[in-house]
This record gives C-alpha cells, structure tokens and sequence, in this order.
C-alpha cells in the first residue's frame, strides 16, 4: 500500500482525485464518502486505514449498536456495578473491597482458518482486556462450538482450538475454569472459539482507557508490531468467507504467552506504583483502535510518531503499522515524571517500551511518518462516530412452518427397555458425553484457588484465602433453542447460567454475552439478533443481572447457510465463603434426591428430540423469571445453612442427563420413582427451565420441605442416592459401569 | 533409496516466539552480532524406490498437507544427492 511520494495530509488535499482502495478494505461507497465529508479532503492512506478498521462491523458494532442499546436502556438497578458498558470490560462489586471484571468476546473466523494460534490469540485478547481494567486475571473460560462431532473438518478445528487454548492458558498459569463444548452441523466451517476471563482487584485500582492531561506521554509496550493480522479486523472478522478469495486471509497473528505473561506482571507492577493515566489495550484494529479510543475518550488530543514503533518487520508502511494485529502489547498513558519509574518497570520484565508520543491541548488525533503529518483526525470520528446500520429485519417466512412442527408430537418410547436403550444414547451423544477429554487438556487448579472447575455447574475461584470470598462463573447458550425462538432461546442462556451460578451456591450479580449470529445483511439474520437482544435486555432487567459488557459477532456463515442464533450468557456471581459451594456430585449414600420446579411435556430443540430422532422443531421450553429467582435464593439459602450436600440443575437433557452425571462424578448410583402426575418419559426427558436436582441428607429434609413450601417452590421427592446404578423403579436399571463407558467414551473414539 | 528432506520455516511475516527467545540469549551468552533468527523444522524422509517426479509430487503434497501448516509455514522440498548421504553415514 506504500505509494511514493508519501501520502502526507498535505499531499492528500492537494491531489483529491486520487482514487483509494476503499472497497478493498472493507467500506462500502457511502462510508467512503462520509469520512471525506467528515475530513474535508480526500483521506491518506494512513487515515483510510484507520477508519477502514474502525468502521469495521468488529470494532464499531455499526449493524448492532441500535439494538445493543437496550443493555443501557433497560439496565436493572444494580449497586453492585462499578464500571459498565463501553469500557474494556465490566467491573463488579463482590463485597469486602474487592471488585470483579469478567467478559467474553469471540474468535470465531481465526480459529476456522488456523485454529491453534486463532485461539490462543482468543485467549490472550481477553486476558489484556481484563489487565486494562487494573485487575488480576484468575481464570479463564472457553464456550466452544464445533460442527458435527463425526465431520472430517471438526478433527481438524477442534484439537487444534483446544490444545491453542490449553497451550496458551497454561503458559500463562491461568485455570480454565469452565465453558461449554457444543456440536451440530450448523457450525460446520463457521465454529464459534469464544474466550471469557475474569479478573479481581481492590476498587481503587480500577483503571480506565482515557488519555488525559496535555504533556502525558503515550507509551506503546509489549512485543515488537510485525505484519500479523493486517487488515483482519475490517477484512477477517467481517466479511464471510469466500473460498474464491483466499488472497483475503491475512497474516494469523500467532500469540506468545510468554511475553504476555511479562506484560501482565509488568503492567500490575505499574498500576500498583500508580505510573498510568490510562491505558488500552492492542488488539483488533491495533493502533489504529489503541491510539482513537485513548483519545476520544480522553479531554485532549494526541500526537503519535510512528517512527517511534518498535517493529519486527522493518518494511512495514505507515499505514500497515495502523492496522497490525501483533499480540501482546498494550499502550499506556503516564504522566511525564513518571515515564522513567515506568520504563524502569517494563526493563525489570524484559518488556520493550516506547514513548510513541504524547497527549495535546487540542482535539486531534495527529500521527507522523518521517517528519511528516499522515494523520489529522478528529478521534471521536474514528473510535465513536462510526456509521450505524438500522438494517432491516423481519421474521422468516419459515419460522412459523418450525414451530409448527411440534416435538412433543414424535413417537416416544413406549417400553421400559426403550426407555433405557434412549437413555443410553442420550448420555452418549457427542454434546451429552462426558467433555474430560477436552477439558482435561486444560489447567484447572494452577494458582490455587479453583474451588469448582467443569463439569461442575459453574466454575468457582476464591478470591480471598482469609473470609473465603469467592466468585462463580457460568457461560450457557442453546442455539437450537433460539433457532426456535430467538427471544426465549436467550433468555433461556441466561436463565440457564444464572441457575448454573445458584447451584453451586453462589448469588448471581452481573451478565457479560457473547452474540454469535449469522450475516446482518440478512433480514431473518438481523430479526433472530433483534430479538435475542430484546430477550436478554429483558431478561436481565427482570434478574436485575445488569450485562457489564461483551461482543457482537456477525457474518458466521457460509454462503447462505448461517449458523443457528447463538447469544452465549455469561453469568458472574459471588460466594460469601466458597467452603459453602455446593458440588454436582453425590455425595452420601441415603441422602434423598429432590426436583425443584415444574416438569412440563417440553421437547421442542430437546437434546432428546436431537438424539432420538434429528428433529429440531416446535417451541423452546418456557421460561418464568421469577420462578429462576426463586429457585435461586433457594438453593443459595439451602446451601448457606447446610440444607443439601450437592445439586445439580436440569438443562439439556433433562431429569435423566443429570442424575447420570452426579451419580458418575461421585460414584454413587440413584434409585428414582417417577412421581404421580408424570409419566416416565417426561420426568426423564423433558427440558422444562426453571429446575435442579437436590440431594438433601435425611436430618434436613424436614427444614428443607418447611423452607420449600414456605416460600412457595415446587419440590417433589424422587428417590434416593443408593447402590451402583441408576435405577428407575419399574423401568429400568442401568449400572454406573455401562453408562460411565457411553458417557465418558465417546469424546475420545471421536477425536482421540 | 534415496533421502528427501522437507524443510519448514514459518512465514517471514509470522511471530516466531522460539526464535526470538534464541536470539535474546545469544548476546547474554556471548555471541554477538546475530540480529535475527528463526526456528524452523526438518524432516529427513526416507524413500523406496526411485526419487522420480511423481515420488516428489506425493512428497510435496504429505509436506503440504501434513508437515507444514501452510496458513502460517513455508516449506521447501530437497532431494539429498545420494552419494552425499553415503558418505555421511560413513
């Protein structure tokens, strides 16, 4: 892209027929024509570059933002909330002085093209969100989907995303503490690599990406800028992929946790001395993204020599610096007094730092290349002022025909050893199985502080060893279920994590999310978000769960197959003393099993409508907020006070899935007896919301029964942890051995 | 039977984190004057048979697909001259 002469400012307004390569980088005519508009004057090559990625669907949420808003607009009261939406990621109050920031975002289309490296970079993208905000990462979690468990392709994505995750949390001596792995042909060539992570520190140590005070130094640090990436933020991540045009892909960028690792001590050690005016991330967009926002968001300007940029590649031109994705490094705004304690800091930590320029009085962004002005921007028209898309959306002419086409209606199974065979199938299904192969690969327990890792319900990670503070994290989405319908299908994510986080004991406080969607140029596209979006802003409003943050991934599709709906739902909650958690796993022989909540004949996107007969139709299950509210204050209640000893909650699968898994984690089988009013086959198999599974010790059961009925909360007794198999009486009895060799099988026979 | 090798190198454009912990021992270590270095893989191959294009095209396309992740590798193709190899194994 480097033309000589030098595409200075002065050169562009005085040769304003040069014609750009706009639509090469991802604008489209009327873009183009606005940033002249906003400019004045032709933009340089360098000015193109930045709005080109800045204006990207990535980094400007310009199809969503009109939706989005909502989150804001709809925002529960919340006391807990200390830093909302908009920042790198949200910060939470978890009581005792601490504060928590957790987020999820997506790599989805790097982690198609080189799954290894695109989901490391994940991985590593998060993690520097979460040191922007001034806090520790603790852990990390992974929600992945994958196309058909048997598909050639997945043996080729999958390994290579989890072994890019495993590699780069584990270097960077982060537990992975949860997440989900999901398959289904929908995903086939557009799989969905999401990253979450979460952070903790004291609430004056929150720290904002704003660049203030003229004379600050703005500091670049971390590793050197080469050619990773270019273009991916405007290119990669926003167009769908066409396999006609492989000269699209750009450079992957490769991580280094490593370095990252330095980056994380170094930028701490710095906050902890109290070096940082602001600070910013690198990550999509680079630069271009570090330098527009720390000044929009700032009360000046900012004048950047690019010269100054250390690189690994030393042909890289003014504009293609802009654009680099290289990892690990962060931009910094320090104080001038400060800048030497700072760069003190970063040589202790081996890390490269740079002063690349400094904060003005005035309101623009200035960058120079060899002496001369490239840049002259105001900033906000880059990092804020984006177009915004009000695309239209409509409900799809087969939506109707899919709900019409009712699950509950397919043949069920009418014998007792048709119950068992279904069972066994259900439980062995690639996205019922047992995930250890995969999570195993992962670091659970590095740092010390996990106290519940998959396949618990949420993952939980004590935050202070003296009170036993700890925080829970759950990530749940269904896109089968959204498919049905979008507005439910995401509040039942949310419902679903928000209970995940209630098993195990701890009180649900925030939600980050992460919205997987097909192309926003389609209308039927465009309406699934719209109505996702309204799902969960409502949803979270009637928790009162504010959403603290998250991302928009738009286009996973190929061609004119999108994938299903995917608003994946981070919930964040904490735990007065983690030695209370509640674990899935039976614990004690004897102790009495109890339903919570009300079974309903719901099949419509069931895993058994999946399993037994490759349907997906019909109407998601229904959801009652309210009733998940109560569900949650009871197990939260029942298990402060020492109520029950472990709980499980129903989701897919339902009844059968998950007495399965408690009775393989803990060794010990169950005897149930389907309770009057239900037949067998919906106690067991449907996947009404608003449930869990308790296993209450005989001294308790009556105060837990009191407390139950006291407060107006279904609870019917089922059976009894007993034996070595799962039993249900007058059905069938399957023993643990059996259904540990399906559960636990089949993820290794498929990818092993 | 003759000995192919197939050398990988990642792109020049590409992150290589190993090579760049090799060169920041180097000068701690006492050598100096090595501005770059990058880590790459050999494989040496052993083949039946005559070395003739069609070994070589099947070579080149197990190394394409198989030894180099072409999204982030280069990889070059060698035929060792076999009486080099004779000589080596002496």
């Amino acid at each position: 892209m480097s033309r000589t002469p030098l595409d200075t400012v002065e050169h562009a307004a005085a040769t304003p027929d040069v014609e750009l390569p706009w639509a090469e980088l991802g604008l489209k005519k009327d873009e183009y024509e606005r940033v002249v508009e906003i400019l004045g004057r032709r933009p340089t090559g360098a000015e193109l570059a930045m709005y080109s990625v800045m204006w990207s669907e990535h980094c400007s949420y310009k199809s969503s933002k009109v939706h989005l808003r909502q989150f804001g607009e709809k925002a529960p009261q919340s006391d807990a909330m200390l830093v909302g939406i908009g920042e790198n990621a949200g910060v939470v109050d978890v009581g005792q002085g601490y504060a928590v920031t957790f987020k999820v975002e997506s790599h989805n289309h790097p982690s198609y093209v080189e799954p290894y490296q695109g989901a490391a970079t994940g991985v590593g993208g998060i993690v520097r969100d979460i040191i922007a905000m001034g806090a520790r990462p603790v852990a990390v979690v992974d929600p992945l989907r994958f196309g058909a468990a048997d598909h050639p392709d997945t043996k080729r994505v999958l390994p290579g995303v989890v072994a890019g995750i495993g590699g780069y949390g584990n270097c960077l001596g982060l537990p992975n503490i949860g997440g989900e792995v999901v398959f289904d042909a929908c995903y086939q060539g557009n799989p969905l690599v999401n990253a979450g992570a979460i952070g903790v520190m004291r609430h004056e140590d929150i720290h904002l990406a704003k660049a203030s005070g003229a004379g600050n130094k703005v500091i670049l640090y971390g590793a050197r800028t080469g050619g990773d990436g270019i273009g991916g933020a405007s290119i990669l991540a926003s167009e769908t992929f066409d396999d006609a045009k492989p000269s699209k892909r750009p450079a992957v960028q490769v991580g280094d946790p490593f370095q990252e690792k330095l980056l994380i001590e170094c930028t701490l050690e710095a906050f902890k001395e109290k070096l940082v005016v602001g600070i910013q991330d690198l990550g999509a967009a680079g630069l271009s993204c570090a330098t527009s926002e720390l000044a929009s968001n700032g009360s000046g300007g900012m004048r950047v020599t690019l010269d100054d940029v250390p690189l690994r590649d030393s042909t890289l031109s003014p504009e293609e610096i802009l654009m680099s994705e290289s990892q690990e490094r962060m931009c910094a705004v320090v104080e001038p007094d400060k800048v030497d304690r700072f760069l003190e800091i970063c040589e202790k930590w081996d890390v490269i730092a740079t002063v690349v320029g400094e904060v003005t009085d005035g309101d623009r962004l200035e960058i120079f290349w060899h002496g001369e002005k490239i840049v002259d921007v105001d900033p906000r028209t880059v990092a804020h002022e984006g177009p915004t898309y009000e695309r239209p959306y409509a409900r799809p002419e087969w939506q109707d025909a899919l709900q019409a086409d009712d699950a509950n209606k397919l043949p069920r199974p009418t014998s007792g050893e048709e119950l068992k065979d279904q069972v066994l199938k259900l439980v062995g299904s690639p996205n019922q199985a047992s995930k250890k192969w995969i999570t195993s690969q992962y670091d659970h327990f590095v740092q010390g502080n996990t106290v519940l890792a998959q396949p618990e319900d949420s993952g939980m990670i004590r935050v202070d060893e003296k009170t036993g503070l700890g925080v829970a994290i759950a990530t749940d989405g269904n896109g089968r279920y959204a498919k049905l319908d979008p507005y439910t299908g995401a509040q039942l994510a949310l419902a679903e994590a928000y209970r995940n986080v209630a098993t195990t004991g701890a009180k649900p406080l925030a939600v980050s999310d992460c919205l997987n969607f097909g192309s926003p140029e389609d209308p039927a596209v465009m309406w699934q978000f719209a109505e996702a979006v309204r799902g969960l802003a409502d949803g979270c409003q009637q928790l009162g769960t504010p959403v603290t943050g998250g991302n928009v991934s738009l286009y996973n599709q190929t061609g004119e197959a999108a994938i299903h709906p995917t608003p994946v739902v981070a919930v964040l909650g904490v735990i007065d003393d983690v030695a209370r958690r509640t674990p899935v796993a039976f614990q004690e022989e004897g102790q009495l099993l109890y339903l919570l909540g009300d079974t309903r004949e719901e099949f419509g996107g069931s895993a058994w409508s999946q399993v037994v007969h490759d349907h997906l139709g019909g109407l998601p299950p229904k959801v009652d907020l309210e009733r998940e509210r109560l569900l949650a204050e009871i197990l939260i209640s029942a298990s402060r006070d020492g109520m029950i000893d472990s709980a499980h909650d129903l989701s897919d699968g339902g009844l059968v899935q998950a007495v399965v898994e408690s009775a393989l984690l803990g060794g010990k089988g169950a005897r149930l007896v389907v309770p009057d009013g239900l037949d067998a086959f919906t106690f067991l198999f449907s996947e009404s919301a608003g449930r869990a599974i308790v296993a209450v010790p005989r001294s308790e059961e009556v105060r837990f029964n009191d407390m139950c009925g006291a407060r107006g909360l279904p609870a019917t007794r089922i059976g009894v942890v007993d034996g070595d198999s799962v039993e249900v009486q007058g059905e069938f009895a399957l023993t643990l051995a059996d259904l540990r060799e399906v559960h636990e099988g089949t993820i290794p026979a498929l990818l092993a | 039977m003759a000995r192919v090798v197939v050398d990988v190198m990642l792109k020049p454009e590409i992150l290589d984190p190993q090579g760049q912990a090799v060169q920041r021992a180097l000068p701690r270590l006492g050598f100096e004057g090595i501005s770059d270095v990058r880590q790459g893989k050999r494989f040496e191959l052993e083949v039946d048979g005559p070395v003739d294009e069609a070994a070589l095209a099947r070579i080149h396309d197990l190394a394409e697909s198989f030894l180099a992740n072409t999204v982030i590798e280069d990889f070059v193709v060698k035929v060792e001259d076999p009486a080099e190899v004779a000589e080596a194994a002496k």
